[in-house]
């Protein structure tokens, strides 16, 4: 096996790990302190990958479209949480599935209507264009080691919040338990509303990452919702530390499978055909394997928040 | 005792480092109203778990008329005549009284794997449910909502539900909690009623109704036994009197 | 049952066996074929309802079934076997085997956890389709026609196809209203309402669940049967995720826990998907919303409405 493609692919399994904890992170935090599944937070990535491309044409700039991208996801979260998601916050799971099934419908319509349904792009910038020789015969993009990085720093940054600081704690025993936290004084709307808001921003900036990267298209929140709900499975609802290992894991074997599967197959003796056919299909499967496994042994995930 | 209906012997349950039940044994024999009372915390709940099968001891056996039921699940345990009212009152709150009754009926006639039939037309199920209810006085409620029912009514349909496994033991947890006077009462009543009949083991928090109808109580404090007596035995009991009381006692 | 829910579904089997009768008034290749459709997506919606409104078990993965009955036609079909019969007990049987191992797996959890590792099972099902090659992969199969009965072409007729598709679902609804109110469906709702109570009494939730669940998924595993012969192409989009969530909404959009509910539920959701793409490509723009709004402002679905119309008050 090529030493240099399985370093490469791992950076990129780290790579997708990084993006897929950024959306799990906000989803589990919801889940954990609010009990609401938001399906969604698909589209919040989306519409950031989106205003990513409208202020990079405004501004011709990444960097400077970033801040205000950001700002923009921010506002059309809470916008969202305001006018539909803090209603379904006492209904039961089914009903909030239904709506927010409801909210991809209108968003994935909805930007087919603003920004027509061709795919877009972003250019990347200038400064992280190229490749690193990081070694080992490993050219590696500047940029998505700029997107490893920042994501690495998100983390770091959400684990100081929900550990030192008082907003984290907050974060934390909300998780545990809302209705005492409630009791003991706390403005649980506005502590929702920002949990909300964070969670929107973390899964918006994913999405302004990506945008160099991937096509921007309708629909481009879908899967990656579904990747984050089995990180979050995985890892245990309302656990920011489960999500961080858990979307880890996923982005590595979900890559790593793609790229070798075929070729574990045929070194367990499988012929060349049979392993090209079948191969495609079994990795496409093994995080939803992997997800039923866990569940089988640990049925509410690896790091659970609570009881639950 | 060879004769006990159900026996307890050195249940023990740790929850992290904590002893929530340490080395418990006890038995209830026939006819008798065996009473488990003790201090907030001491681990009553947690005890009807074990017994019941909602929850495995870490070490330690139950055995309900001789035999050994500590590896069977919870159904099973009820199957054969283990049965236990729950703190919070649990019924099924969209059935009827009735349907709660029958449903209890239907575990014990036959396999319930049936797909034709409607089973609220099984005139057996329901002249055995009505007995039940009228049983314990809710022979007019039989067909209103279980949902809406009154929070004693609720009580007493629990034990309808009970009555109708034909139970050889009963597990009471905390019933005469939330009941008015008069309610409290019914259930006391009730309670004397059934005691020849069925043997119950009763945790309970009000001590009024627990030296009213036990015949025997044993004293839990932080999971442990520290005393079995007659209600009388347990009132002049030195250690009890502490573990309620606290050292003012012996420092007065 | 109250006079609603002996009337309603009255009404609506006599309606949908009339329309084909008024075929010399209407377009009726295009109608039939919508309603067709609307029928057997019916099916499926019952299917789910059965363990979803009696058993709180809420699928999203429940379109496998309808695409694992759909290859069950195509697949064998390619190779000749395309009787009736032979399509039929493969869809049954294969739906039957999927149902019983991913729900053995599944029902060991619970609440968002059922629901997401039935949303892998069926994206499970759904990669499967995609890689097979040799039939279409992901861009399905054409089948060369609708099953043959007794050798012949009886299907091919737009008209008796669609009183089979009826007969079908006159029958999956008596099933599912027999199974409701026999000892069985008394248990299944029991466990739904109060799984700690029922342990209490001496029942194990999970067997009656499994078979529930089985049921379930053979029901809509005819569905997709059905869908292969009308359409006479199989596909993995039969069985997206997005289509698990159509059924969910079908389900609650009509009223859960009814049966009937689900088939106004299929018949509302693929009408008004119809009516409203006449408009504007961009339906959905709208009918997002009205999912909003109904979740927000309709409990009970249409049903439910319906009953407070009428001001039945029983359920």
């Amino acid at each position: 096996m090529n030493t240099t493609l399985f370093l490469i692919q791992c950076l990129n399994g780290l790579q997708l790990g990084v993006l897929l904890f950024l959306v799990a992170a906000g989803l589990t935090l919801v889940f954990g302190v609010m009990d609401f599944i938001n399906l969604a937070h698909g589209v919040q990535y989306m519409l950031g990958a989106y205003l990513a491309v409208t202020f990079t044409a405004l501004t011709g700039n990444l960097f400077l479209a970033l801040p205000l991208a950001l700002l923009a996801a921010m506002i059309l979260g809470l916008v969202l949480e305001v006018v539909v998601f803090r209603h379904l916050y006492d209904r039961d799971h089914l009903e909030q599935v239904l709506a927010t099934f409801g909210i991809i419908m209108f968003l994935n319509q909805g930007v087919k209507i603003v920004w027509g349904a061709a795919p877009l792009s972003v250019p990347v910038p200038e400064i992280m264009q190229g490749s690193i020789a990081l070694g080992q015969g490993v050219l590696y993009p500047v940029y998505r080691l700029a997107i490893i990085g920042s994501g690495l720093a998100v983390a770091l940054a959400l684990h100081l919040v929900i550990n030192h600081t008082r907003v984290g704690m907050l974060i934390r025993a909300g998780s545990t338990n809302a209705p005492m936290v409630s009791a003991l004084g706390v403005d649980i709307r506005r502590l929702f509303m920002i949990v909300f808001g964070f969670g929107a921003m973390l899964a918006g900036f994913a999405g302004i990452m990506i945008a160099p990267i991937l096509s921007v298209e309708p629909g481009m929140g879908d899967q990656i919702l579904i990747l984050a709900f089995v990180v979050i499975v995985i890892g245990g609802i309302g656990s920011i530390r489960g999500a961080f290992i858990a979307a880890i894991l996923i982005g590595l074997v979900d890559t790593l499978g793609r790229s070798f599967t075929v070729d574990i197959l045929r070194s367990f003796g499988m012929g060349p055909s049979n392993a090209r056919a079948v191969g495609p299909a079994i990795s496409s499967m093994l995080i939803y394997v992997l997800m039923a496994a866990v569940l089988f042994f640990r049925p509410s995930g690896l790091f659970p928040a609570k009881g639950r | 005792m060879a004769d006990a209906v159900l026996s307890l012997r050195g249940l023990r349950k740790n929850f992290g480092g904590l002893r929530v039940t340490d080395d418990v044994s006890l038995d209830v024999v026939p006819g008798e109203i065996h009473a488990v009372i003790g201090p907030n915390g001491a681990g009553k709940t947690t005890l009807i778990h074990q017994i019941s099968g909602f929850l495995q001891p870490d070490a330690g056996q139950v055995f309900l008329a001789g035999t050994d039921v500590t590896r069977l699940p919870a159904d099973k345990r009820a199957r054969a005549g283990l049965t236990r009212s729950f703190q919070i009152t649990s019924v099924l709150p969209a059935f009827s009284a009735l349907e709660n009754v029958a449903l209890a009926v239907q575990a014990r006639s036959g396999s319930s794997f049936r797909f034709f039939g409607k089973a609220s037309a099984e005139d057996a199920l329901n002249a055995q449910a009505l007995d039940m209810l009228a049983e314990v006085g809710l022979l007019e409620r039989a067909d209103v909502t279980a949902g809406v029912l009154s929070h004693g009514e609720k009580r007493a349909l629990e034990c309808a539900i009970a009555l109708a496994m034909q139970p050889k033991v009963m597990l009471l947890d905390e019933p005469m909690a939330g009941a008015g006077h008069d309610e409290g009462q019914r259930l006391i009543d009730l309670m004397m009623r059934l005691k020849t009949r069925i043997p119950m083991l009763l945790v309970e928090h009000d001590m009024d109704a627990v030296f009213r109808v036990a015949d025997r109580v044993s004293v839990l404090v932080y999971g442990r036994i520290i005393a079995t007596g007659t209600p009388a035995e347990i009132r002049a009991n030195r250690q009890v009197r502490e573990a309620y009381l606290g050292e003012e006692e012996t420092h007065a | 049952m109250t006079r609603s829910s002996r009337l309603i579904p009255l009404i609506l089997f006599t309606a949908l066996a009339a329309i084909p009768l008024l075929g010399l008034f209407i377009r009726d290749g295009y109608v039939l074929s919508l309603i067709s459709r609307v029928m057997i997506l019916a099916i499926a919606a019952i299917a789910l309802d059965l363990i979803l409104g009696f058993g709180a078990l809420v699928s999203f993965g429940h379109a496998a079934f309808i695409g694992i009955g759909a290859y069950a036609m195509g697949i064998p079909a390619s190779h000749g076997y395309d009787g009736f019969l032979t399509g039929l007990l493969a869809a049954l049987a294969a739906s039957a085997l999927f149902a019983l191992v991913t729900g053995a797996l599944s029902l060991r959890t619970k609440g968002v956890y059922f629901i997401m590792i039935t949303l892998a099972f069926g994206q499970m099902a759904f990669y499967t389709a995609a890689s097979l090659r040799a039939y279409g992969g992901d861009d399905g199969l054409t089948v060369a026609s609708r099953s043959l009965v007794m050798g012949g072409k009886l299907m091919k007729d737009d008209r008796v196809f669609y009183y089979v598709v009826l007969i079908c679902l006159i029958g999956v609804y008596w099933l599912c209203r027999a199974i409701v109110a026999s000892r069985f469906g008394r248990v299944l709702q029991g466990a739904k309402q109060n799984p700690q109570r029922m342990q209490a009494i001496g029942f194990n939730p999970y067997p009656y669940q499994l078979a529930a669940y089985v049921i379930s998924g053979m029901i809509a595993g005819l569905s997709g049967f059905l869908l292969a012969n009308l359409t006479e192409f199989v596909s993995p989009a039969y069985m997206s995720w997005q289509r698990s969530g159509e059924l969910i909404v079908m389900v609650v959009m009509g009223g859960i826990g009814s049966l009937h509910g689900a088939i106004i539920g299929a018949a509302a959701f693929l009408l008004l998907e119809e009516w409203l793409s006449g408009f504007t490509e961009h339906w959905k723009v709208i009918f997002g919303p009205m999912l909003v709004l109904i979740v927000l402002f309709m409990k009970g679905g249409i049903l439910g409405f319906i009953k407070r119309l009428t001001g039945d008050r029983n359920g």
